[in-house]
């Protein structure tokens, strides 16, 4: 049966080859599409936890917008860094790091670089931050206590003015201030607009001292325990936040907290739309193929008729006749989903508008499984109308 | 079991084919075609149906001009077609409370038939056109092949089994098709102008196989409208308009067919 079927479809091998083109169009862009939503959420989740995902951005200004009382807004402050720290109920906090951010140019020998930013804050921030020193050391509470000028490079910044040369125990000038250089951060690399490598970390009254003054800080970094007391941590945060600043209304904070989860799951659902839209279409080109199939399968019980009408005339019952066309139909299906497969999966191997994509196995053998029931479920009804034809009728076709 | 001695022997066997009132009409209304017709009712003025018995082993060429409706007829026996009246038996059997699948199982194992256009699968070998109606019988391969061989060996196409049809010329086509249809060794064989697009000589080839065929025991029904094949035939029907107007016996129905070349064959 199976030899037969191959028969029929290689006496039109243009015709089934365009057919089968159709289906594995629709079954490689099914796993395509989907391993390009995949591909993009993936790479969102991994800038998004590089960041750290248990850690909280405490930034001023109101959560609903300026406009409601801007004028009496409070800015962070060191001392609310410093209230958070000491604050003995919060049990949810881990670490608080006050971040003054700022920009300048850094010199070395006679190689002048500015940085994409430089930091200011305490040692807590290196690893709320997911910030690790590839290459000699952190600096130290001690550094911040003595105000030392001593600073943590990134990778990017790192090449740029080290290029081979190893930084560490260097001296480069910031801000027209020697500072030495006692680490290297390992590189994060980047999906977004900024480079995270491209940074220079240094003591926060440092900072202060050389470029921004003792004023107000630009963010509190605050690590909670667990990914799990992001929440409590954020309570905690706002209760002993809203005391400093004397708040009464919760409504009328002069600070916003940014929860790192919250932003995963927030972009995690976005990615997920764009990843069923994809598959959506995906689909669509994988029912234009089935419709190939039915359009494909009908010319060719019409063109067939009279063999029809000559097998029922030797006594072919009704389910060979059957058999014959889904087999062909299914073949068809079948082949060109294999091909749609490697095409596919072949396809993933290369980057798509910047984005990886990652195959998801699911995707495979789904796309697979639809397109030979699409097979099945559209050529069974040119098959069942091959085989409910009468003899006469099929023998007396043009 | 009754124990009966019949005193007339031999006891001739019930016909293989009895027709009783059979009409078939195409067409509604005023723009209606009796295709088949028969007498006229004398009360109604109506078609009566064609009547027709076909002993075993007999030999029947159905003449008639074009449209008298010979093709008609031969369909309605290879149930191809349904009448729209009357009944059908065969063998004994009313074919016409028959299913699908039964009438498939007819088709394949009762009838042989050989149609004027050959009716060759395209691009299919000699050999596995004549394997298909075993196939559909579900005969095991080997079984299949052997069997297949034979019966082109029988018509004298053995050396030709890996040709297909537009390899092979309209003679051996026709050749093809008689293997084809005598394969599943059918009681009865069935043919609509087998020789109406051969020459002389293809022509002679086709009838003395069925000649043989014949005097094997099988039935056979042939159409023709020429004088020639006609006298091969044991029994001679002549239609006119959907009516049997002419019955005539050339040979007795258990003896060779009156032409047959074969010397030293009996029945
Ligand atoms: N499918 C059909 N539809 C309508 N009329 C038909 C059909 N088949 C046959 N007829 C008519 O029935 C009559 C007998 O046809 P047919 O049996 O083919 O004649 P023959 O084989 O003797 O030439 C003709 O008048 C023909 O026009
Ligand atoms: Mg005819």
């Amino acid at each position: 049966m199976l030899r037969f079927a191959a028969g029929g479809l290689a006496a039109n091998k243009v015709r089934s080859a365009l057919t089968m083109l159709g289906v594995l169009i629709g079954v490689a862009s099914v796993i395509l599409l989907l391993a390009v939503g995949n591909g993009s959420s993936v790479a969102v989740k991994e800038s998004i936890t590089s960041l750290g995902t248990n850690s909280l951005t405490v930034s001023a200004g109101s959560a609903y917008g300026g406009a409601r009382g801007a004028g009496s807004a409070k800015k962070l402050t060191v001392a609310d860094a410093k209230a958070l720290a000491a604050d003995t109920d919060s049990t949810a906090i881990r670490s608080v790091a006050p971040v003054v951010t700022t920009s300048g140019t850094a010199l070395y020998g006679d190689i002048s670089y500015s940085p994409g930013s430089i930091v200011g804050t305490y040692p807590a921030y290196f690893e709320t931050a997911n910030q690790k020193v590839a290459h000699g050391e952190y600096f130290t509470d001690d550094d911040v206590l003595g105000s030392r000028k001593v600073a943590v490079l990134g990778a990017t910044t790192a090449k740029q003015l080290f290029a081979t040369e190893d930084p560490v125990g260097k001296r480069i000038v910031l801000g027209g201030t020697p500072f030495t250089v006692v680490g290297v951060l390992e590189a994060k690399g980047g999906t977004g607009f900024t480079d995270p490598d491209d940074v220079v970390i240094a003591p926060l009254p440092t900072v202060q001292n050389v470029f921004t003054g003792f004023g107000p800080v630009n963010q509190i970094l605050v690590q909670a325990n667990s990914a799990d007391t992001t929440t409590a941590a954020q309570a905690e945060v706002t209760r002993v936040l809203l005391g400093t600043h004397a708040i009464t209304d919760p409504t009328k904070a002069d600070f916003r907290i940014t929860n790192q989860a919250s932003l995963l799951t927030a972009r995690e659902s976005t990615t997920k739309t764009f990843t069923v839209l994809l598959g959506a279409v995906a689909a669509i080109s994988l029912l234009v193929g089935g419709i190939g199939i039915t359009n494909i399968m009908l010319v060719t019980v019409t063109e067939r008729t009279r063999e029809i009408g000559i097998r029922k005339a030797l006594g072919a019952p009704r389910a060979v006749i059957l058999g014959q066309f889904l087999t062909e139909s299914t073949l068809l299906s079948v082949l060109g989903a294999g091909l749609g497969v490697a095409v596919g999966i072949a396809g993933s191997h290369f980057s798509i508008v910047g984005i990886k994509p990652v195959v998801i196995p699911e995707s495979v053998l789904g796309a697979f499984g639809i397109a030979v029931a699409i097979g099945l479920f559209f050529g069974s009804y040119p098959a069942n109308r091959a085989a409910s034809l009468r003899p006469i009728d099929a023998l007396r076709h043009e | 079991m009754r124990h009966v001695i019949d005193k007339r022997v031999p006891a001739a066997p019930p016909p293989v084919i009895q027709l009783r009132r059979i009409t078939k009409a195409y067409g509604h209304g005023d723009a209606v075609v009796h295709a088949l017709h028969g007498p006229e009712d004398p009360a109604t003025g109506g078609p009566l149906g064609v009547s027709l018995d076909i002993e075993q082993g007999d030999f029947v060429a159905v003449m008639g001009s074009s449209g008298s409706g010979k093709s008609t007829l031969m369909n309605i026996l290879g149930c191809l077609d349904v009448p729209t009246a009357g009944r059908y038996l065969l063998d004994g059997i009313d074919v016409g409370h028959l299913d699908e699948g039964q009438l498939a199982l007819v088709r394949n194992r009762k009838i042989g038939f050989v149609f004027q256009s050959f009716n060759l699968i395209p691009r299919t070998t000699a050999l596995a056109q004549v394997e298909l109606p075993l196939a559909y019988a579900g005969v095991r391969a080997a079984e299949r092949r052997r069997r297949a061989l034979a019966a082109l060996s029988l018509v004298g196409l053995a050396e030709r089994a890996g040709h297909r049809p537009n390899q092979l010329s309209g003679g051996q086509q026709q050749r093809v098709a008689v293997a084809r249809a005598l394969v599943t060794a059918p009681a009865m064989l069935l043919a609509d102008e087998p020789t109406g697009n051969l020459d002389s000589r293809s022509t002679e080839e086709v009838l003395d196989l069925v000649d043989a065929l014949n005097a094997t025991g099988r039935t056979v029904v042939l159409i023709t409208h020429e004088d020639e094949v006609a006298r091969h035939a044991k029994r001679v029907l002549r239609l006119v308009d959907g009516r049997i107007v002419d019955d005539v016996r050339q040979a007795p129905v258990d003896g060779p067919p009156p032409l047959l070349r074969d010397l030293g064959v009996t029945a």
